[in-house]
């Protein structure tokens, strides 16, 4: 579980996050909406520790991120997977050694224990083995996503973090990562975060559903909730696209 | 005010880099990588640029030679100790500035606007660490040799200008070469030598690293990571040479 307790960010004059506090839970998709620029992104390099909040803390299963020492937060890094919005495979990197890259830096296993993990995790995401030896720049957007999710479950987690996974991927993709994210969460009881601003990933696998606008926590949930919302703000964020306004109206709303 | 800020950062940053490598066995295959790509592929331009420096140096002294009481040999000992003192540590070293500094500030750029570098630090990594130390050690130890044979070739590309041209004869030129050699001057380039190393690697380690936004910034990144550490250079000549000569 990753709990959030009243943190705030600012860069220079910029307050980008005010008193933000929420409870990530364990084997869920968690997931946090709202507009480009609400401040979702810097909430997620907050909690994982890619900028310092001025105010409140992160707390991962009790332990309270920010305070630890040096050492400590590196343990806790270990335990964290993510997943970029560019899929952050390293270039000079092929797709078997992006994924045994985390193993080979911190791994207690030999070689080929390596190799079979990462063998495993790829197979898990759907990546053939002749796929193995290409480079991230030979290979689609989509598969890149599954790559990056594949490299980010091979230290096995306790916390998967993903910004933006379907940006850039076409609908059907999109659904593939979406469910891939959901199963993977399920199957190694993982607390996984996603951000996002894609209603049709927030339809297809958020469990639970925290939307941010202007910085602030504005709104919390789960997805029949969502549906049914009267704040003005959701609703603006929710029903922009034709398709969920069809939707409403077919519900009545 | 903003070079104290980055004097400071600078600091901070080479603590990061020098900090206790995760797998060392790692850090060593990546230096390897990186003896080839920093300097073994610079061979090539420094071999050639080393013979065209020595042979412009033997030509400019001759033609500033009017006094016949100078003896001829005055080509060959110039040729050697200004290739040994100046031309091949000082020149060479700026000429790997632009293309060794320029190429670790794009190359570790790139990775940061690509959020590579943050993956690593997601994963637990010390990326200055991962990214950087091979390089710097790459460079303290190849960059040495690299001079040596810039050394070499410049005093032979002064000898084949001698030879071709006949300014003086190759006799009088060898000669001067061998005349009153101080081993000493080889240790002060040298020295020089592994200072330039460590300033072209981690001014544009730090550069690289310290990149925000996209590609145009990762260009700036580049070009001020050059920049600086032709100044950096160009300063801790003066200071070494003040010191050792």
């Amino acid at each position: 579980m990753i709990e959030v307790k009243g943190l705030s960010k600012r860069f220079g004059e910029a307050q980008v996050l005010t008193d933000i506090s929420a409870v990530f839970r364990k084997g869920r998709v968690n997931q946090v909406i709202g507009k480009s620029g609400s401040g979702k992104s810097v909430l997620a390099k907050c909690i994982v520790g890619l900028h310092v909040p001025e105010e409140g803390e992160v707390l991962y299963d009790g332990r309270s991120f920010h305070k630890l020492g040096k050492d400590e937060k590196r343990a806790v890094r270990q335990e964290i997977g993510m997943l970029f919005q560019g899929g952050a495979l390293f270039d000079s990197l092929n797709v078997m050694e992006n994924v045994m890259f985390p193993l080979r830096m911190f791994g207690t296993t030999d070689v080929k224990g390596m190799r079979d993990r990462a063998e495993h995790c790829l197979h898990r995401v759907s990546i053939t083995p002749d796929k193995h030896r290409l480079y991230p720049g030979e290979i689609s957007g989509g598969m890149q996503k599954r790559v990056g999710i594949a490299r980010a479950i091979a230290m096995q987690p306790k916390y998967l973090l993903c910004d933006e996974p379907n940006s850039g991927l076409d609908p059907q993709t999109s659904i593939v990562i979406d469910q891939l994210i959901a199963e993977i969460t399920e199957e190694y009881s993982i607390t996984t975060i996603v951000i996002t601003h894609d209603m049709n990933s927030v339809m297809e696998s958020g469990d639970s559903i925290l939307f941010i606008h202007k910085g602030r926590k504005w709104w919390e949930g789960g997805r029949e909730q969502l549906l049914h919302s009267d704040n003005m703000e959701l609703n603006e964020f929710v029903f922009a696209g034709s398709l969920m306004r069809q939707v409403k109206g077919a519900m009545g709303g | 005010m903003r070079i104290l800020f980055h004097i400071g950062h600078y600091a901070l940053f080479l603590r990061e880099t020098f900090a206790r490598p995760e797998r060392i066995r790692i850090y060593w295959r990546r230096t390897l990588d990186e003896i080839d790509l920093l300097g073994v592929k610079s061979l090539g331009i420094v071999s050639v640029l080393s013979g065209f420096m020595g042979a412009v140096i033997a030509l400019q002294t001759k033609s500033n030679i009017n006094n016949p009481f100078i003896p001829d040999n005055l080509v060959g000992f110039a040729t050697r100790q200004s290739s040994i003192l100046e031309f091949s540590p000082t020149i060479i070293a700026l000429i790997l500035a632009g293309k060794v500094a320029g190429t670790i500030a794009a190359e570790i750029g790139t990775m940061r606007v690509k959020e590579q570098i943050d993956a690593l630090d997601i994963m637990g990594v010390n990326s200055a660490g991962y990214l950087v130390l091979p390089k710097v050690v790459a460079a303290l130890v190849i960059f040495p040799f690299l001079i040596i044979i810039s050394m070499f070739l410049s005093v032979f590309g002064g000898y084949l200008i001698v030879a071709a041209t006949g300014i003086i004869s190759t006799a009088a030129y060898e000669e001067g070469i061998r005349l009153d050699f101080d081993p000493f001057t080889v240790t002060y380039a040298l020295i020089k030598t592994e200072v330039f190393a460590f300033i072209i690697t981690t001014v544009g380690g730090y550069h690289g690293y310290i990149t925000r936004g996209g590609t145009r910034e990762v260009g700036i990144s580049s070009t001020t990571g050059v920049v600086w550490s032709i100044v950096a250079i160009i300063i801790s000549n003066f200071v070494i040479t003040k010191l050792m000569l």
